[in-house]
């Protein structure tokens, strides 16, 4: 039982970002049409830049965590207004092979500039964990926790009751009756991509200094985004926000239970029962097909 | 076959629901074997989702079709197709990047009697079979009057005769019963003619008709009975003289203001 | 004018050994045809039927595994039972690779072809990601990262002539070469076919060919089969090559590699992936000896985004169209043999 309460601890603070991932991702998904294969190496570069502002150059800590998730929507408006903007019209698949090439370029960039040894961030927080009863957890894991609702509420609030926001749902509804209601589609895809892509990084530096900072960490993350917007339907940000604590729940009693060698193989199982059973997804309005 | 004759096709207490909008109320036709039948109605009649729904695109909300006293609830299109009920869409309908003939041989899919390995160890078989069909889609080719036509891409014919390659396309999948949405609009008057006189060789085929149109002279000149849908309802039912006569069905269109019966689309 | 293009390069290609002597060249020939198979098993799926799998590798990867296995050995508990498996000749490992990634294949369409496009991608993506991590975790079986080393060479059992064993680089580059061949022949009738026709135009336009009776799902169903068998025979000819595999042959960049094969030669065209084929296995071999292999990735990004921005066609159809400008689309040949004959055949 103490076992399973760790467990479940433990899926919460997982959970709430790889919410934070799924949500990105969903996000520019659902107004874009874009699969963004990019996302994982956001995650890392947040990662990256925490342990770069923080660690190499001494900046304190949360100022870090407030620069990597600026600098990630930074670069995720570059990589819409360099690469996407010119494509706009081409059909999924070009968009995919133009974000794939984009992906490996990326990567292979954090590869040569970091090298293949991961990274340690070292927090404020203090090394002793946290204990109530016969669950233990550090704070820094409870401050990850507090981060991601954090920005989980903030991604909801700026959808639901800014103008912005306004204007990002009608053109998820419509991008043509939206642009003829005098919408910029471009400033909103360009703000759509860098707010995926902030959620993204802002995760990646928020787990960084949870795990280690390794050149590869992006591409789990990526399959693991993909998983949880399967799950929750692709252009659902409700349902990336519960199927991201689902895909950690799995995952933790996966590790627990079976093998934790399988541990990232637990998204993979979960989109096959998905599709078996449920091929839109928890919460979803269908791709349109034909 | 007995007594009281079931039609080819039968529409029965078709209902079709989008959210809370009523496309379509409560429909109940029947098409009989060898007639060509008119359905009309103003814009947003639900024409095209009576097509939907007899050719298996969409599931009916509620009720039954019956096409040779099979039911085609739960059928796929391709299913559905393989019956001998073959549709055409509104709008050009042709596989753009395809010549006039690699369209009609798509459109033969199910006449080649070729299997898998046939195909990949190019047994005789394959070789007959590809023969036969593109005999076949000549005679096709030669029925629509594009034979000269054949070598160009699809895209690059004028609209009137791409809308005649949608036709040999249907043509081409063997139908005993094939439903036309709006086969002329957008077509100039000569190209319209033409196509009535191609609707008579294809009459002659024993092939039944059901056609949506606006052009009104040209569904009322070919058709034998007319069917006039207004919000989802059948509002009238008979022959074309009678429509035209029809209080009810004028006031509907009049009520739609820009499109009269006799206006030409 | 096609077909004797093709007949001199396929003339090029036998009498290539008997004047290029370098066992190094040779080599990189042998790989370079490898991965053109699996990019032209890609292109099948790709470039006629439009579905983009990213996870192509797990196929050529599990014919490589299957065919190493089939002929190493293997002895596996799984729970009270244990399995025990004597060596059996190449031959019966290269048809099992076949075999099982066709299997594979079926049931990966079946599972994704109900919703189809991102869901496609996002399938095949995370297919091979858990086939990797089998193969890394399941040691008693595949000895994990430890790699399974010793694959036998390729065999070849001749009735009459007994079993002959190819061990150098020739007879493994012609043995390469006729695999090639035949997967081309085999892809040339399948698109040439009804079947082909179906899955050109289901690409094109899905409700109008499922209008004329086209069932979408089988066709598709049937390209995913046929496309990762021959990749798993592009595997198996890869074990039994470099006799060595781990399970690093499942990496994502693999994937890559044959995707920008297929796109940069033209999908959808048969001699695309050859072409892209030929140059991005000889290319990287080049670029090696100058740089390290991050910078043959990036190199790789940043073609693909090229590719699609420039040429988004490929190759091979760019070059057609400057060559033979007037003939974008010549007829089928045998098509003009059928010229408006009246009457019947006798």
């Amino acid at each position: 039982m103490g076992q399973f309460l760790q467990h479940l601890v433990n899926t919460l603070i997982l959970g709430g970002t790889y919410a934070l991932l799924g949500i990105g991702l969903t996000l520019i998904f659902g107004i874009m049409r874009v699969v963004n294969f990019t996302h994982g190496e956001l995650y890392a570069f947040g990662a990256y830049a925490v342990f770069a502002l923080s660690m190499l150059l001494g900046a304190n800590f949360f100022l870090a965590l407030v620069l990597a998730l600026l600098g990630g929507m930074a670069l995720g408006a570059l990589i819409e207004i360099v690469l996407l903007r010119p494509m706009r019209g081409a059909d999924i698949d070009t968009t995919m092979l133009v974000m794939i090439g984009a992906w490996i370029i990326m990567q292979n960039l954090e590869m040569l500039t970091w090298g293949g040894v991961a990274k340690a961030v070292v927090t404020p927080f203090p090394e002793v964990p946290l204990v109530i009863g016969s669950v233990s957890v550090s704070y820094l894991r409870v401050f990850v926790l507090v981060m991601a609702l954090v920005l989980i509420a903030a991604t909801y609030f700026l959808i639901n009751r800014t103008k912005l926001g306004k204007a990002m749902r009608a053109t998820f509804q419509d991008a043509d009756t939206a642009a003829l209601m005098g919408v910029s589609i471009n400033r909103i895809y360009t703000a759509t991509f860098a707010i995926g892509s902030g959620l993204a990084a802002a995760a990646g530096a928020l787990l960084g200094p949870v795990f280690l900072a390794f050149p590869t960490m992006g591409d789990l993350a990526a399959l693991k985004s993909f998983a949880i917007v399967i799950l929750g339907g692709l252009g659902s940000i409700t349902g990336a926000t519960i199927g991201g604590f689902i895909l950690a729940f799995v995952e933790e009693l996966g590790a627990g239970y079976v093998s934790s060698g399988y541990r990232d193989a637990m998204g993979f199982v979960i989109i096959i029962l998905v599709l078996m059973f449920r091929p839109t997804g928890l919460f979803a309005r269908a791709e349109r097909i034909g | 076959m007995t007594g009281t004759r079931e039609p080819l096709l039968t529409v029965e207490h078709v209902a079709v629901h989008f959210g809370g909008l009523v496309a379509i109320a409560d429909m109940n036709f029947g098409v009989h074997s060898g007639e060509v039948l008119g359905l009309i109605g103003p814009n947003g009649a639900g024409k095209t989702t009576a097509f939907n729904v007899i050719t298996g695109f969409l599931r009916p909300t509620k009720g039954e079709v019956r096409f040779k006293e099979v039911s085609l609830n739960g059928l796929k299109p391709h299913q559905v197709t393989s019956l001998g009920l073959v549709r055409t869409f509104q709008r050009t309908s042709v596989f753009q990047d395809n010549t006039v003939v690699g369209n009609v041989l798509i459109g033969l899919h199910r006449r080649g009697r070729a299997t898998l390995l046939d195909t990949l160890l190019g047994l005789q078989r394959e070789t007959e079979s590809e023969q036969e069909l593109k005999e076949e889609a000549w005679s096709i080719l030669r029925l629509v009057g594009l034979e000269r036509r054949a070598f160009d891409l699809a895209s690059a014919l004028p609209y009137g005769d791409q809308r005649l390659v949608g036709v040999a396309l249907a043509l081409a999948a063997q139908p005993t019963m094939l439903l036309l949405d709006e086969p002329v609009s957008g077509m100039n008057a000569s190209e319209t003619a033409r196509f009535i006189k191609l609707l008579g060789l294809i009459r002659e085929q024993g092939i039944t008709i059901l056609l949506v149109e606006h052009d009104m002279p040209m569904v009322m000149g070919v058709s034998d009975r007319i069917i006039v849908l207004n919000y989802g309802r059948i509002i009238a039912e008979g022959p074309p003289a009678e429509i035209q006569r029809n209080p009810e069905v004028i006031a509907a269109y009049l009520g739609h203001g820009a499109r009269r019966v006799h206006h030409h689309a | 004018m096609r077909r004797a293009f093709a007949l001199v390069f396929l003339a090029f290609l036998l009498t290539l050994p008997l004047w290029l002597q370098d066992p190094y060249l040779l080599h990189i020939l042998i790989t370079t045809g490898i991965f053109t198979i699996a990019a032209m098993s890609l292109n099948l799926l790709l470039g006629y039927t439009g579905q983009l799998s990213l996870g192509h590798v797990a196929f050529f990867g599990i014919g490589a595994y299957v065919s190493a296995l089939t002929t190493l050995g293997f002895d596996v508990d799984i729970g009270p039972w244990t399995f025990v498996h004597e060596p059996w000749p190449v031959m019966a490992g290269f048809v099992l690779a076949v075999l099982i990634s066709g299997l594979c294949g079926y049931l990966i369409g079946k599972l994704s072809f109900r919703v189809r496009g991102a869901y496609f991608v996002i399938v095949t993506i995370s297919f091979a990601e858990v086939v990797r991590l089998v193969a890394l975790n399941w040691v008693d079986l595949t000895q994990g990262p430890l790699a399974l080393n010793n694959i036998p060479a390729f065999a070849l059992s001749v009735p009459g002539l007994g079993e002959h064993t190819l061990w150098g680089k020739v007879p493994n580059y012609y043995l390469v070469l006729a695999v090639a061949v035949a997967a081309y022949i085999l892809i040339k009738r399948l698109v040439g076919s009804r079947i082909g026709r179906a899955m050109v135009a289901l690409k094109e336009n899905e409700s109008l060919a499922v209008s004329v009776g086209i069932d979408v799902t089988r066709y598709l169903v049937l390209a995913a089969i046929i496309s990762a068998a021959l990749a798993g025979a592009a595997g198996s000819l890869y074990a039994h090559y470099v006799k060595i595999i781990d399970p690093e042959i499942f990496l994502f960049i693999y994937t890559v590699t044959m995707v920008i094969m297929v796109v940069a030669g033209g999908k959808g065209t048969l001699a695309g992936p050859v072409v892209g084929g030929l140059i991005f296995g000889t290319l990287p071999v080049l670029l090696r000896s100058y740089l390290g292999p991050e910078f043959q990735w990036i190199f790789y990004g940043l073609f693909m985004i090229f590719i699609v921005f420039v040429l988004p066609q490929g190759i091979v159809p760019a070059v057609e169209q400057r060559l033979f400008p007037s003939t974008r689309e010549p007829p089928p040949e045998a098509l003009a043999t059928v010229e408006p004959a009246k009457g019947e055949p006798q």
